[in-house]
């Protein structure tokens, strides 16, 4: 008798790093986040193999939702080649044998940091984001215990008072990314750093969006064709990025959010902000047959 | 003991019954009855801890007592408003009863512009349009002599009078049903305080608007109130039309009060 | 027709911090109609003043009834609930002072036009009518739209007749209402008081100087009293 004979051959019985049971729960409060748009839903972030503020709460869904058929993005302020996405990408396809993309058209998680790509998303795709801060309130009600009977009350005055006192000493509405926004009419929450720009791409989408915060250990879920609201007055209207008129000084598309990239000489050129849609942009002007998406934007106007 | 309305036939704006409060051994309200009609002025009297403040805490449902029963004849408005739970408080505070309290960070946020703390109250109820929310908030600034080239600065900025002020101006932006004040002049110059009042009672004149109004300064009282209630450890010891309890006052009590004043 | 029946009434001060009680007034009856002119004598201390506060409920019966017959039946002033008292002062019973309760910040006129504006009248015509009387009492047009808070005593005074008889009360108490008053003034209130005593209007009253307004004068009621133990009486003015 060997030991060989009284044992099996190693073969995988799990995948995506987390154990079964963390999984079991992270999916149980996505369930209850889908089930009540916009509210954050406490759960207990495991650890990672990475720092917190690194992406741990996007990093533990993406894992849980995985499997090794799903095909993983990962984008970083837009970027598919940024350090911190490349790793993620790398981590994940590592843990679970998935394949991973960099085409959004291609892929059927999509994990971000502060961006949402440009091109439509569609039923069958899941928005996973990074958020660092999940609490719209924060900035009104320090104490997390009161914030959440404001929630529970939709006690929203102090939001709105904010955008007030914005308007009132700046002349317009200075909140730039992370911009509070009314979820089925009801929950307020951060749509995590994303710019302006963003926001609408959410309201009534195909796509399901789940937000995780690992550091704060709450993830909350835009479900799919869900409102999402900008918090903005009657008649001040919400504005998006002014970029409808910047064009990519590498690949030529115009109407989409642009990194800004100050120039020694004086002023700024432009960059599509959505990588891999200028790198699709460069082969379409090179002759190649590329496939790119509908895109929320066009012309740099939201289309309905 | 007086006989109940024989000729005005109006139902009383406010009704509390034998409020009642404890905290641990100490009895801060045995109780406590208050009426007022629809336009009065009801000042309550009596000296740091009689318990007036605390009963004014409770009628803005600040403070949940023991024992009593509280109503306010108000459309949509029904049964003793002391079993409402957290959500109908709040929002009955906030669009029927206006407050103004002794210390000012009570009842602002002293960081943002005064416009905006009015204007808060109105978000609170509902109001959406930027524009009529300035309007409304600069109607109200002024209503309560506020000098309106300083509506946006922050009430940390402003002298205690300006500060009254802004809280009067919140507390009548959605022109409550029910303005309670809680010693509103006191900590006041005294020549600011007479400001202050005559703002009180000029709002009170224009717009008929029925107050309860507490505090241990007799000038203050007699200034605005129709009738009086006057308060000792948690009771009430006397209750009559002002002129009454000031030029003849039968408690023990409220005699020491008045001469010692006079 | 009967606008004040009086039983019995009596008041007195319990002053607690002397542990004493001092009689004002003792078991005062008497019927007062409509257009009726009622003058209270007595001598310094009898309790005249008293007895005109404790009927309009600025003080407080001891005992007694004060059964005053208003538009709205009879009622016990000395037992009305105060909303009542505070309705009929606005409505049905006037009280002449010495003294004007002057606000800041309102003008003469508008204190005057105030009863007016109570009783439903529209605002031009109760400043009209207020002007009217504030010149029928020798005030000075060019102080009509002034603050009385900086008005003279004599002045402040015939700001306050115009204001308590801009309305016909159904009762009118007077409290030395001449005491601070030029001749004209005095000349000019007197006119009034028999208007409205014409009209209906029961009155009773306190004079130092009687003589003032004899021609009034129906009934006298002498509070003095005729025993040695009503020497005691003081007329307590807080």
């Amino acid at each position: 008798m060997s030991l060989k004979s009284l044992t099996k051959a190693w073969e995988p019985m799990s995948y995506g790093f987390l154990d079964a049971s963390a999984k079991r729960e992270i999916r149980r409060k996505m369930l209850k986040a889908i089930a009540v748009p916009g509210c954050q839903i406490p759960y207990a972030s495991r650890e990672v193999p990475m720092a917190r503020g690194w992406g741990t709460g996007g990093l533990q869904i993406s894992c849980t939702l995985l499997n090794p058929k799903t095909t993983i993005k990962v984008i970083d302020q837009g970027a598919d080649d940024s350090v911190n996405a490349a790793s993620i990408r790398r981590f994940l396809a590592g843990v679970s044998g998935a394949p991973t993309t960099t085409d959004t058209l291609k892929a059927d998680l999509i994990q971000s940091r502060h961006r949402i790509p440009e091109e439509i998303l569609r039923e069958d795709q899941v928005l996973v984001l990074q958020v660092p801060n999940p609490e719209p309130l924060r900035p009104v009600q320090p104490n997390m215990s009161i914030a959440r009977q404001m929630h529970a009350d939709a006690d929203y005055g102090r939001m709105w008072l904010q955008l007030y006192e914005q308007i009132v000493r700046s002349g317009r509405v200075m909140q730039g990314a992370s911009y509070p926004s009314l979820v089925n009419g009801r929950f307020v929450m951060t749509p995590s750093p994303i710019p302006r720009w963003d926001v609408p791409k959410m309201h009534m989408a195909k796509h399901l969006t789940i937000l995780s915060a690992g550091r704060e250990k709450r993830l909350h879920a835009v479900p799919p064709f869900t409102k999402v609201e900008p918090l903005v007055f009657d008649d001040v209207p919400y504005k998006v990025e002014d970029h409808g008129a910047h064009v990519c000084t590498r690949s030529g598309a115009k109407g989409y959010f642009m990194n800004e990239i100050p120039q020694d000489d004086g002023p700024s050129t432009f960059e599509v902000s959505d990588s891999e849609l200028g790198v699709k942009s460069i082969h379409r002007a090179d002759g190649e047959a590329v496939q790119i998406g509908e895109t929320w934007y066009k012309n740099g106007e939201m289309t309905e | 003991m007086m006989d109940a309305p024989q000729i005005v036939k109006t139902q009383p704006l406010l009704m509390a019954r034998n409020v009642s409060k404890s905290f641990g051994n100490i009895a801060a309200l045995q109780d406590v009855s208050a009426t007022v009609y629809p336009g009065e002025v009801l000042g309550i009297v009596g000296e740091s801890g009689s318990g007036k403040s605390t009963f004014l805490r409770c009628l803005n449902l600040e403070e949940h007592p023991d024992q009593g029963s509280y109503t306010l004849d108000l459309p949509n408005v029904q049964g003793n408003l002391f079993d409402l739970d957290r959500y109908a408080r709040r929002m009955l505070c906030a669009t029927r009863i206006g407050i103004v309290y002794q210390n000012p960070h009570l009842g602002l946020l002293m960081k943002h512009s005064s416009s905006g703390n009015v204007a808060e109250r109105l978000l609170v109820a509902g109001e959406r349009r930027f524009n009529v929310l300035r309007e409304k908030a600069r109607d109200a600034l002024d209503a309560s002599e506020f000098p309106l080239d300083r509506m946006d600065a922050p009430p940390i900025e402003l002298s205690g009078g300006m500060q009254q002020r802004v809280q009067l101006a919140k507390a009548i932006a959605l022109e409550p049903a029910l303005l309670l004040l809680d010693e509103p002049t006191t900590g006041l110059d005294v020549s600011v305080q007479a400001l202050v009042l005559d703002t009180l009672k000029k709002l009170q004149q224009e717009r008929k608007i029925t107050m309860v109004i507490v505090s241990h300064d007799l000038g203050v009282i007699r200034t605005l109130s129709d009738r009086v209630m006057v308060m000792r450890r948690g009771r009430v010891v006397e209750e009559g039309l002002a002129d009454q309890v000031f030029q003849d006052p039968q408690h023990a009590y409220t005699q020491q009060l008045v001469h010692a004043k006079l | 027709m009967t606008v004040l029946d009086v039983h019995h009434l009596t008041k007195g001060f319990t002053m607690h911090h002397l542990g004493a009680h001092m009689a004002a007034f003792d078991d005062i009856s008497f019927l007062l109609n409509a257009g009726e002119f009622l003058l209270l004598k007595g001598q310094n201390g009898a309790g005249k003043s008293t007895l005109l506060r404790t009927l309009y409920r600025s003080y407080l019966a001891q005992s007694g009834e004060i059964l005053f017959h208003s538009n709205h039946g009879v009622i016990d002033l000395a037992r009305a609930a105060d909303i009542d008292v505070t309705y009929l002062r606005r409505t049905e019973i006037g009280f002449v002072t010495q003294f004007l309760t002057a606000r800041p910040r309102v003008s003469a006129e508008a204190l005057v036009a105030e009863p007016l504006r109570l009783a439903g009248r529209c605002a031009e015509d109760a400043l009209d009518e207020a002007r009217h009387w504030l010149n029928a009492f020798g005030v000075k047009p060019a102080l009509w739209a002034a603050y009385p808070t900086t008005f003279s005593g004599g002045e402040q005074q015939k700001v306050n007749l115009a204001r308590t008889l801009i309305l016909p009360p159904r009762l009118l108490f007077l409290d030395e209402p001449t005491a601070s008053l030029d001749v004209n003034a005095r000349a000019a209130l007197i006119k009034r008081l028999t208007e409205l005593k014409a009209q209906g209007t029961a009155m009773i009253g306190v004079f130092h100087h009687p003589g003032d307004v004899a021609t009034l004068i129906d009934r006298e009621i002498d509070l003095t009293p005729d025993s040695a133990t009503g020497e005691d009486r003081k007329d307590v003015v807080i």
